[in-house]
């Protein structure tokens, strides 16, 4: 299973974390400050995965911007090398050509889409097109909703006229 | 972030910070900001309150430790609206986790989302429980979980996540979902045809198979199926293929799946997935693509695994091998990586090693891949590929290795090289140069385990004594060696040296200079050993070189005064010792073989090894006789079999070799082996077959191994050993004392390749002991050893006993025993010897009872004097010779520690029959009526003969702790001095 996800920028700054297994927060930070450490450091042209403490960390550098996911050791690494690609592609095509800025102003996003792509730390839809379905019909329900509030606050308002 | 734009502006502010200082105080007034609102506005808009609740989640991700919000986040869950919700969900579900208290609040909202209508509350409501739901959301939601994956008015899009948030449930107690209710449904749910419930249905098998392949085994079939499906691209909706390939992932966890089940019985199941297999293997082509390359590969890594758990034809095997050959050689580091794994994992088939070896060659240059992942792997395989045939080569690459490689692998690397070199060493003399040259080039990384090993090859090898000490002259040559090396040059040099008298630059002269040099710049242990060495070339100088001497008597004269006191010990000895000619020749005699024992090296990987957790591959690997692992039948040496895959480490000590007093054990040894504090485990371990104690209530299937009284007695003289034993599990207890205080430790050790479970260990403290045991784990992995230390307290002087009620679970079988501890009376007691001008005073000023009470006793173990005053002594009761003008009589003292009495000064006097050697009387006196009382007891159990049978039938009831055998004492609460005293009177 996927112990956590890690989206980390080139500089160390964190993006993105999503925590399947238990770590208290101040573990987090550890993971995430020894991880750096590891992966931010290694060299272009080297395999994807790094082992670490009876675990392994499967990595991708897009742009400026490393994701990670931890893995257990008899785990298929290419299965989940692939499924973080799949994730940039899911966002991607959310976001139209993804950058590090969308993920930092839209971070929540970030957050939906992922949860729509993994629970429990194994894979939960394989389909880009179901993900987006969902996605947008969430955001139509957020839009509706904003939509409610703001026409009865116009009915509120016409009404204490 | 639609409309979000105090959020954004946050998220600016941080991100023009120019440096870490900036941002805390950015980070800090708006936690401020945030603290303010959530306290003083009552009632915040929904949009405010989403809004903080974001900033909190971003704050948390950027590492700051938020201790606030948690409430407001879990309040936004039971909202009424979609937005406030989905906030709500999302950042308690990052924010915390399932250990987290505030979860519990959240826990009715949740399951209300759950069972409701609305679908959207459900998937949010599903995610959250399957991300971070704990043991609790376990027990009070898997049912209804269950029924929103199987009901058939649910949209896929609730039941995928429902079947994860099973699994997580699942994983959380796998009580909650047990095959004879559910395998009929997840065989079901293999009929699916959304791929999106099929993969997370399949993620959620995988999980149960592993647990339980029996119960699941109407699903084998169907997964077959579903992999031809997708094999075969039968069916399967555009949007599931992925670069061209069928869902790669949903083919990755049903033969994931596969691997759980331990065979394929059906012939026709069997022949069709052969049928998939061999299209996956032969059909995977490299392509340009880098992700369809991965995904590819995923399934054919996968399917290889299979292949290897089916254990298939050799023709097929032979083709993995083939496969894999081709991997570890390509440009693409991902698959030279798995290649190596997966090389490594086919190891544990019989037949491949032989074809992977020869591969050897591109394995050792994987070593120098300059990528460390790969690097690792390379040496994982290269260890496990080793056996007698190829291991001087591959002992050869890893230490050449060893002087180019980081930091982060030589400790690992070290230890490989040494273990391979001790298993399958094709003769002995390379195994000591193999270890030298460990030395030389990573000293800091060998082990003191690793020398040892050498010293004890060494000295049970006489062939190779003349040729080691030769070997460890020459490194002694180089102006920087390893402190290690300084170490295993002067014990050989020592012991051996003398054999290389009549070459040139090895007199006992030169050796002692080229030693000698080297002394300032080691540690104090070291400078122990060199002194020892230094006497034992002293003896070896014939004729006696009196310049020699003069040299070492120096040393030794100005150690004697050093602020170590071993040093100081060994300087005066050793000098009074080299002026008693022959008796030194005696005292320094070479030290005696050791015994055999299996390698501790060897030993500590295996424990490694067996302790991880039960994987797919792990639990193969256990199915099948394992030929990586089989010890090599090295060549004999000289014509004598060597007795090369022996003992252990922990077999060097001169315990049991009393022969020659060897005052050179091994450093490390010799301060505990002479101060006799601690003797370590595994010394009293001869098993005594006659008296079997079962001093337990519940009929125990499982026979102890040895006596339990006899283990309890040797211990309450002795500060460690073995305190119980039974074919499963070894107690083994160590202890030190200080004042009133002490500090045992339990070793709990497994002794099996499966877990001891249910353990529990319970205390029975007696009135007089404040004892406080450390957790005991709940189950012990194969072969492991868990310690527990147990802090005890002496309140007042009592003999009461503490038990140990102790309990395991070994398959079926309760395992019990109550076990009486070795915290005694005499533990507490700290050895002084008096002279006269104080002792009589004191006995003088003590007068009469209560505060000295006398006693005839008979029916003593007749004991000449000296034997009994070494009784005396090893309890702690010190003899003071000399004192009592009849020579007869015995006098002795010692201090006696507990909370109430505090230090207590206490002295006895035994006068003795020399016509009748079995009675005698005894005089104990000290300030506390209680604690003489006590004392005098205590003695007198020591001093009474009492057959070792009846001993063991002696209940370990906590309470009393006094033998049957014993004569008739006065029956009195223990408690009470008065109440004690007036029966005695």
């Amino acid at each position: 299973m996927i112990h956590f996800v890690l989206l980390v920028s080139r500089q160390g700054k964190v993006r993105l974390t999503k925590w399947y297994s238990p770590y208290a927060q101040k573990e987090r930070s550890k993971v995430i400050r020894e991880l750096s450490g590891v992966i931010l450091n290694r060299g272009p042209k080297l395999c994807n995965f790094v082992e670490w403490r009876g675990y392994k960390v499967v990595y991708k550098r897009y742009a400026s911007l490393y994701f990670c996911m931890c893995i257990d050791q008899e785990d298929n690494e290419l299965e989940v090398l692939e499924i973080i690609h799949h994730y940039v592609e899911i966002l991607d095509r959310y976001f139209g050509s993804v950058c590090e800025l969308d993920l930092i102003f839209n971070f929540h996003k970030a957050y939906y889409i992922l949860d729509e792509l993994l629970i429990a730390g194994e894979l939960q839809e394989s389909s880009k097109k179901t993900v987006a379905r969902i996605i947008s019909a969430q955001d139509q329900l957020v839009e509706a909703a904003k939509e409610e509030a703001s026409s009865i606050s116009n009915i509120i308002a016409q009404a204490t006229k | 972030m639609s409309g979000m734009r105090g959020l954004s502006v946050f998220i600016s502010d941080i991100r023009n910070c120019q440096n870490k200082e900036a941002e805390i105080l950015r980070v800090d007034k708006e936690l401020g900001n945030i603290r303010t609102c959530f306290k003083n506005d009552k009632v915040l808009t929904p949009y405010k309150k989403k809004k903080y609740v974001w900033k909190i989640l971003y704050i948390h991700m950027l590492g700051y430790d938020v201790d606030f919000g948690h409430t407001e986040a879990v309040s936004l869950i039971s909202a009424p609206k979609y937005p406030e919700k989905q906030v709500g969900y999302i950042v308690t579900s990052c924010l915390l986790n399932e250990n987290h208290e505030f979860l519990r609040l959240a826990i009715n909202a949740v399951r209300n989302d759950i069972i409701g209508r609305n679908e959207t509350f459900q998937c949010l409501a599903l995610t959250l429980v399957g991300n971070i739901g704990g043991r609790e959301f376990a027990e009070s939601l898997a049912p209804d979980v269950q029924k929103l994956l199987i009901s058939s008015s649910c949209r896929p899009l609730v039941r995928k996540k429902a079947a994860l948030c099973l699994l997580r449930l699942f994983r959380k107690n796998p009580d909650v979902v047990t095959a004879d209710g559910w395998a009929d449904h997840m065989a079901q749910l293999l009929d699916e045809r959304d791929l999106g419930v099929l993969t997370s249905s399949m993620s959620l098998l995988v999980s149960l198979v592993s647990n339980d392949h029996e119960g699941y085994s109407s699903c084998l079939p169907k997964c077959v199926k579903t992999l031809e499906r997708l094999a075969r691209n039968q069916d399967v909706p555009q949007e599931y293929t992925y670069y061209g390939i069928p869902s790669p992932w949903l083919q990755v966890k049903t033969m994931r799946a596969l691997q759980y089940f331990p065979t394929i019985e059906d012939p026709s199941t069997r022949r069709s997935l052969f049928e998939v297999l061999q299209r996956i293997l032969m059909g995977t082509d490299v392509v340009k693509n880098v992700n369809k390359n991965n995904a590819s590969h995923a399934v054919l890594f996968e399917a290889l695994s299979l292949v290897m758990h089916l254990n298939a034809e050799k023709e097929m095997m032979s083709q993995c091998v083939a496969l894999l050959g081709k991997f570890i050689s390509v440009r693409e580091p991902n698959i030279r990586y798995l290649g190596l794994e997966n090389m490594t994992r086919m190891l544990m088939i019989t037949d491949a090693q032989d074809i992977i070896k020869k591969h050897q060659p591109q394995i050792i240059t994987s070593l120098k891949d300059p990528d460390i992942s790969i690097r690792r792997r390379a040496l994982d395989l290269l260890y496990g590929m080793c056996d007698a045939s190829n291991a001087k080569d591959i002992v050869e690459e890893l230490l050449q290795y060893l002087s180019t490689a980081e930091f982060a692998m030589r400790e690992e690397l070290s230890l490989k090289a040494a273990i391979l070199a001790e298993k399958f060493a094709p003769d002995l003399s390379w195994y000591v140069d193999v270890i030298l040259q460990l030395i030389d080039k990573a000293g800091d990384f060998v082990s003191d385990d690793i020398w040892f090993r050498v010293v004890q090859f060494v000295t049970n090898n006489e062939d190779l004594q003349p040729y080691a000490a030769s070997k460890v002259r020459e490194y002694m040559e180089n102006i920087v060696i390893h402190e290690t090396m300084v170490k295993v040059s002067a014990y050989i040099l020592g012991e051996y040296g003398h054999l290389l008298a009549r070459l040139p630059g090895c007199s006992p002269r030169e050796l002692f200079g080229i030693l000698h040099e080297k002394l300032p710049t080691v540690s104090t242990p070291t400078i122990s050993l060199l002194l020892s060495t230094y006497a034992k070339l002293l003896m070896h100088a014939q004729p006696p070189d009196i310049e020699l001497q003069k040299q070492i008597w120096t040393v030794f004269k100005k150690y004697e005064s050093s602020i170590d006191v071993e040093i100081q010990q060994r300087a005066v000895e050793y000098f009074e010792l080299s002026k008693k000619g022959a008796a030194l020749m005696d005292v320094l005699a070479e030290m005696p073989k050791f015994p055999e024992r299996q390698s501790s090296l060897i030993k500590k990987v295996e424990e490694v090894e067996d302790t991880a957790d039960q994987s797919a591959i792990k639990l193969r690997v256990q199915q099948l006789p394992s030929n990586a692992l089989v010890l090599a039948d090295p060549k004999p040496v000289n014509g004598t079999p060597p007795p090369l895959k022996v003992p252990s480490m922990s077999g060097i000590k001169v315990n049991g070799t009393p022969q020659s007093l060897a005052i050179e054990a091994l450093p490390g040894e010799i301060s505990s082996q002479q101060r006799g504090l601690t003797e370590e485990e595994g010394v009293p371990g001869e098993v005594d077959g006659t008296a079997i104690v079962p001093v337990d209530e519940q009929a125990n299937t499982v026979e102890p191994i040895g006596n339990i009284a006899e283990r309890f007695h040797a211990l309450c003289l002795k500060d460690s050993g073995v305190l119980y034993e039974d074919p499963y599990i070894q107690i083994g207890v160590k202890a030190e004392w200080q004042g009133h205080h002490g500090r045992l430790t339990l070793f709990l050790g497994n002794k099996n390749t499966s877990p001891l479970t249910s353990v529990q260990a319970i205390i029975l403290p007696p009135a007089h002991l404040k004892l406080e045991l450390s957790l005991v784990p709940d189950t012990i992995p194969p072969r492991a050893q868990v310690q527990c230390p147990l802090e005890v307290m002496n309140i007042r002087p009592s003999r009461d006993v503490a038990v140990l009620d102790f309990s395991y679970k070994f398959n079926t079988s309760m395992v019990s025993a109550k076990l009486r501890l070795p915290a005694v009376l005499n533990k507490f007691l700290q050895p002084l010897q008096l002279t006269s001008e104080e002792f009589f005073p004191q006995w003088r000023s003590l007068s009469g009872p209560p505060l000295k009470l006398q006693e005839v006793v008979r029916g003593v173990r007749p004991l000449a004097l000296p034997e009994m005053e070494n009784l005396f002594n090893s309890f702690r009761v010190t003899i003071c010779p000399g004192l009592d003008p009849n020579p007869n009589n015995l006098v002795a003292s010692t201090t006696f520690y507990s909370e109430n009495t505090r230090a207590m000064l206490c002295l006895a006097r035994i006068e003795t029959d020399p016509a009748d050697r079995t009675q005698l009387r005894l005089t104990v006196s000290s300030g506390d009526p209680t604690l003489t009382f006590e004392l005098k007891e205590f003695i007198k159990e020591q001093l009474i003969a009492i057959p070792l049978g009846s001993r063991a039938l002696v209940p370990a009831a906590p309470v009393p702790a006094t033998p049957l055998a014993q004569p008739p004492s006065p029956v009195v609460d223990a408690n009470d001095p008065g109440a004690l005293l007036a029966g005695l009177l």
